[in-house]
């Protein structure tokens, strides 16, 4: 113990050496943008500011990509309560009552909830993180294919009370969701699949962002445009210090949720090949499942912001846990880390923590730093972020197609997806019109190529037996759990039924 | 008929550009590109070509190679397909290049229907060679090939070798392993030479043919063995594991890592892109990044990198072709 | 809403009708010794998709379900010109993006969105209009390095480049 602790002074100290600190206040700001930007999420921003690092050394070049991380994980709840288009598919589970918060003209508490929440989970990780990163490194090597499987069906299980009420209507979403994550070459195989006379566009398969994009940002403002008779602002909006207060003090009874998510999703989130997504879609299935009001979800509580949010900022820091201790990225933005540190003559793995301590600690004291400051850069931001959205209903709107547009073509640098992005828009408006859910098809197209390639790497190792899910000491207990998820809903449905025969069939 | 005349033209078209970029350097030294250079990446973000790419990138702004940026894109679709036909319809554009690897010669040899003839395609750099090394997990207790392959008999296809992707590199290789020593090895894909790694140090799979990059850090924490590489000499990196070829079975294999530009590239703008890759590969970061990761390979180029392609695209035809995937 | 109800299932019916065909161009079954085929996965859940389909169709013709009752018209003459110009002047838009690239076309949407449906000044209109593109191309271009498509006006930003680069 007064070990870590001296090592982390230590780590403080090249931490807060003038061009450290700023490189992290400059790293946070610009996270914080390059987030809120639909389409451009913390993979963009790291990535691309790769090359421009090499004029400092690794250590403060690493600092400064952790903090444009930090910053682009505050940053993502913004658009996604705000526009309600997630920036990034870590960020889905925040407009579930981002969104509606933000329609009711309290964009601001959802804001300061999304902040402080997102700080909380950051710093709760760090914490795990700097106490238990040895023997955690352990666990993320126990996860093999079929963990992995059972994790994704845990996920699966924790969202399936989410859809719409209309059933049929919500399993077609989830199932088309699934169908389109399959697009595109199918790893086990080999084989190109679905793409539709040989498109080229089609053999990088369908973005998420593409149909999140095209279903929050232009199908709902379709949908906005019409509704609204060319009235309304998309929300009004105030804020004000005293609110900013008051919101914080708000968020006291919250606090349960924050903390659940933080363990939740840092756990989830030092699993290689999970990441922050299903972290927080669970923490938010969790934070629901055990809320006093359940049905107050997904019209605006509170707490279903601080619960997603809370878990993908901790799950984010669990990610790097996989990258340090084992040299295998447990997310796009970490790869990418991974291949800077391998620029700068850094060997990430095993050894890491014994042949390049200073490095490692000051990485570590640098998320402490890094989270502070994107803590607070996001609340000062608040009031501009709130006076966009007071800006007239025809001069958003255009602002937020082009931002769609861009952020569309941005990740792949190709028009096929602008187009594709499109058409999900404009189908997707017309389904929302039906009351068709768009929910379970964003987070199926997430979920379900990780779900199938676990599943089919499981069974050829099994030779097609499906014992494997039940045999192994760590997926069978998860699989169990997660099996007895998904029938929740149906003995409940059951109960209902012999309770009160007499109601409507198909609601 | 199409092809072949396709294939002629094309030859012609190389053996006139490489030709010219010699005879006119003076000449070639003014061009220069006048907007952003697309660096397109075969592969996803994160992986082995991935990185390097970006190495490459970094080197070039850090030494003022180029007067305008390289931006990388990645193009993962189809092992490399994607990427391919992209460059293919950017013919004659002298502002895009390509990081490569082996699918450069099996993709478009498993999927036909691509129409996408390599030797069209303009020779820019072989950057490096990556070499493959047989692992086994430390707590096997297995220590040299021969026990490796008792133990895999002895388990017939319960032994599992994780390997990336379908027919590719690592599959070709664990097909060798299992005809050469009449085993059932069951070959399981995952998505990256990382994942791969991983799921040998986790135990879940029995073996692995990763490339030094990948299994380096659980090599040096002692989590993994090298019982064997596939390379003509040993590796400096690991003076003590021995060759397939020391063993008698004379078998080398490697992954290129190359830049190619697009079909029909101007020979100006190719030179001025050879020329600069010819730096990158000099500098200190390119050399001790080599040295680090146990590749190996000279600079090739013009004629002589078509014809290394030439002879790679036959070689694994040959190879697809004995196991039975074309 | 009620013909739009029955129109909707069914046209979704069809499309999962394709994509189940799309899917069994590869197999489809359960290979022994290595789990389900390449295709398997996205035919089956195509099938789903088709099953639900079926389920809202059938549901439909025996009258019960949230929409089949709603007089309400789908799409009446407000909404259908919203949609049209909404959507349509987007897809003008990224059509635009081919000829002219996004510099050309983000001004002109923003002129027509503004000026023609919103009615704002020409002050606001205009200036809006030149700072969007300035600021994407500051953002993405020299900031975060992604070049976006510039259709035949490419070579005006040659002297661009010269300056910033």
């Amino acid at each position: 113990m007064m070990e870590i602790l001296s090592h982390l002074i230590d780590g403080f100290a090249i931490a807060v050496q003038p061009m450290n600190l700023g490189l992290i206040i400059f790293g946070c700001a610009l996270g914080l943008f390059i987030g809120a930007m639909p389409g451009l999420g913390s993979v963009n921003g790291v990535a691309i500011l790769l090359p421009m690092t090499f004029l400092v050394p690794p250590a403060s070049a690493i600092i400064f990509l952790a903090a444009i991380y930090y910053g682009a994980m505050y940053g993502g709840a913004i658009s996604s309560i705000m526009l309600g288009i997630p920036g990034a598919s870590t960020a889905v589970a925040t407009t579930f009552d981002g969104r509606p918060l933000a329609m009711q003209g309290l964009a601001d508490r959802a804001l300061v909830a999304a902040a402080t929440a997102s700080f909380v989970g950051g710093t709760i990780s760090v914490i795990l993180f700097t106490m238990f990163a040895p023997p955690l490194a352990d666990v993320a090597l126990a996860f093999g294919a079929p963990e992995e499987f059972a994790l994704m069906m845990l996920a699966f299980g924790t969202f399936i009370g989410l859809g719409g009420d209309d059933i049929p209507k919500t399993f077609f979403s989830i199932f088309i969701g699934l169908v389109l994550s399959a697009v595109g070459l199918d790893i086990v195989s080999g084989e190109p699949r679905l793409i539709f006379g040989g498109i080229p566009g089609f053999m990088h398969g369908v973005n998420f962002l593409v149909l999140a994009i095209g279903i929050y940002g232009i199908g709902e403002m379709l949908w906005t445009i019409e509704s609204s008779r060319g009235k309304l602002n998309v929300s009004q909006a105030t804020v004000s210090v005293s609110r900013i207060l008051s919101c914080l003090k708000d968020l006291k009874s919250t606090i349960k949720s924050m903390v659940m998510g933080s363990f939740l999703g840092y756990f989830v989130g030092i699993l290689p090949a999970a990441g922050a997504t299903p972290g927080s879609l669970m923490s938010y299935g969790v934070a629901k499942t055990l809320s006093k009001d359940p049905d107050s979800f997904g019209k605006g509580n509170v707490e279903g912001v601080v619960a997603p949010e809370a878990a993908n900022n901790a799950a984010s820091t669990g990610s790097m846990l996989p990258m340090l201790t084992l040299g295998i990225p447990g997310s796009p933005t970490t790869a990418i880390l991974l291949g800077g540190m391998v620029i700068w003559g850094l060997e990430p793995g095993p050894r890491l923590f014994v042949d390049n301590q200073d490095f490692v600690w000051a990485l570590i004291a640098s998320l402490y730093a890094a989270n502070l400051f994107a803590v607070l850069i996001n609340i000062a931001f608040i009031p501009m972020f709130i006076w966009v959205l007071r800006l007239p209903f025809t001069m958003l709107v255009p602002i937020i197609f082009i931002l769609c547009v861009v952020g569309g073509y941005a990740p792949t640098q190709d028009m096929h997806d602008v187009w594709l992005m499109f058409g999900f828009g404009v189908v997707g408006y017309l389904m929302r019109k039906l009351d068709y859910p768009m929910a379970p098809a964003v987070l199926a197209i997430v979920l379900g190529p990780l779900a199938e390639t676990s599943m089919r790497q499981s069974l050829l190792m099994s030779h097609g037996t499906f014992s494997i899910f039940f045999e192994r000491p760590v997926a069978g207990p998860i699989m169990v759990v997660a099996i007895v998820l998904f029938l929740l809903p149906l003995i409940k449905m059951i109960k209902d039924r012999i309770k009160k025969p007499a109601e409507g069939t198909d609601a | 008929m199409k092809i072949a005349k396709a294939a002629g033209a094309a030859a012609l078209a190389v053996a006139l550009l490489t030709s010219a970029s010699l005879s006119s350097l003076a000449q070639a030294a003014d061009w220069k590109p006048r907007k952003p250079v697309e660096f397109v990446i075969m592969a996803g973000p994160g992986g082995g070509a991935d990185k390097m790419a970006r190495l490459m990138q970094t080197i070039v702004e850090k030494h003022d190679l180029s007067s305008r940026p390289l931006i990388p894109v990645n193009k993962p679709g189809g092992s490399g397909a994607e990427a391919l036909v992209y460059l293919k319809q950017k013919t004659g554009d002298d502002h895009v290049i390509m990081v490569t690897l082996n699918s450069f010669y099996t993709t478009p040899l498993r999927q036909a229907a691509l129409d996408v003839d390599i030797s069209t395609y303009t020779p820019v750099a072989r950057m490096a060679e990556d070499t493959f090394l047989l692992w086994v997990h430390n707590d096997s207790g297995i220590t040299t090939v021969d026990e490796f392959v008792t133990a895999a008999k002895q388990q017939g296809k319960e032994w599992k070798m994780a390997g990336t992707g379908r027919a590719q590199e690592d599959e070709l290789l664990t097909r060798f392993l299992n005809k050469t020593y009449s085993l059932d090895i069951n070959y399981v894909p995952f998505k990256g030479g990382g994942a791969v790694a991983k799921q040998l140090a986790g135990k879940h799979v029995n073996s692995t043919v990763n490339n030094p990059s990948e299994a380096l850090g659980f090599y040096e924490a002692g989590t993994v063995r090298a019982l064997a590489s596939f390379t003509p000499e040993r590796l400096p990196l690991f003076p003590d594991t021995p060759t397939f070829k020391e063993l008698g079975v004379d078998h080398s294999y490697f992954m290129q890592r190359s830049v190619v530009g697009a079909p029909g590239m101007s020979p100006e703008a190719a030179a001025f892109y050879q020329g600069v890759f010819r730096k990158v590969y000099e500098s200190p970061e390119w050399q001790d990044y080599m040295k680090k990761k146990s590749l190996r390979g000279d600079f090739l180029t013009g004629d002589a990198l078509m014809e290394y392609w030439i002879n790679g695209r036959a070689l694994h035809q040959q190879m697809l072709k004995d196991i039975g995937d074309l | 809403m009620r013909r739009a109800e029955l129109a909707m299932a069914v046209v979704l019916a069809v499309f999962s009708c394709y994509l189940m065909w799309k899917s069994s161009e590869l197999p489809i079954g359960w290979i022994p010794d290595r789990g389900p085929g390449p295709g398997a996965f996205p035919f089956w859940l195509a099938a789903g998709m088709l099953a639900c389909c079926g389920w809202i169709i059938l549901r439909w013709f025996r009258g019960v379900g949230p929409l089949v009752k709603s007089e309400e018209a789908y799409m009446d003459r407000h909404a259908l010109t919203q949609f049209l110009l909404g959507a349509g002047s987007l897809g003008v838009m990224i059509g635009l993006i081919h000829v002219i690239g996004v510099y050309g076309s983000v001004p002109l949407f923003l002129i027509f969105y503004m000026r023609v449906l919103g009615g704002h000044t020409w002050l606001k209109t205009g200036t809006i209009a030149i700072l969007t593109p300035v600021i994407t191309f500051l953002f993405f271009e020299l900031a975060l390095k992604i070049t976006l498509p510039k259709g035949f006006t490419e070579p005006m930003f040659y002297p661009i480049y010269d300056l910033v680069y």
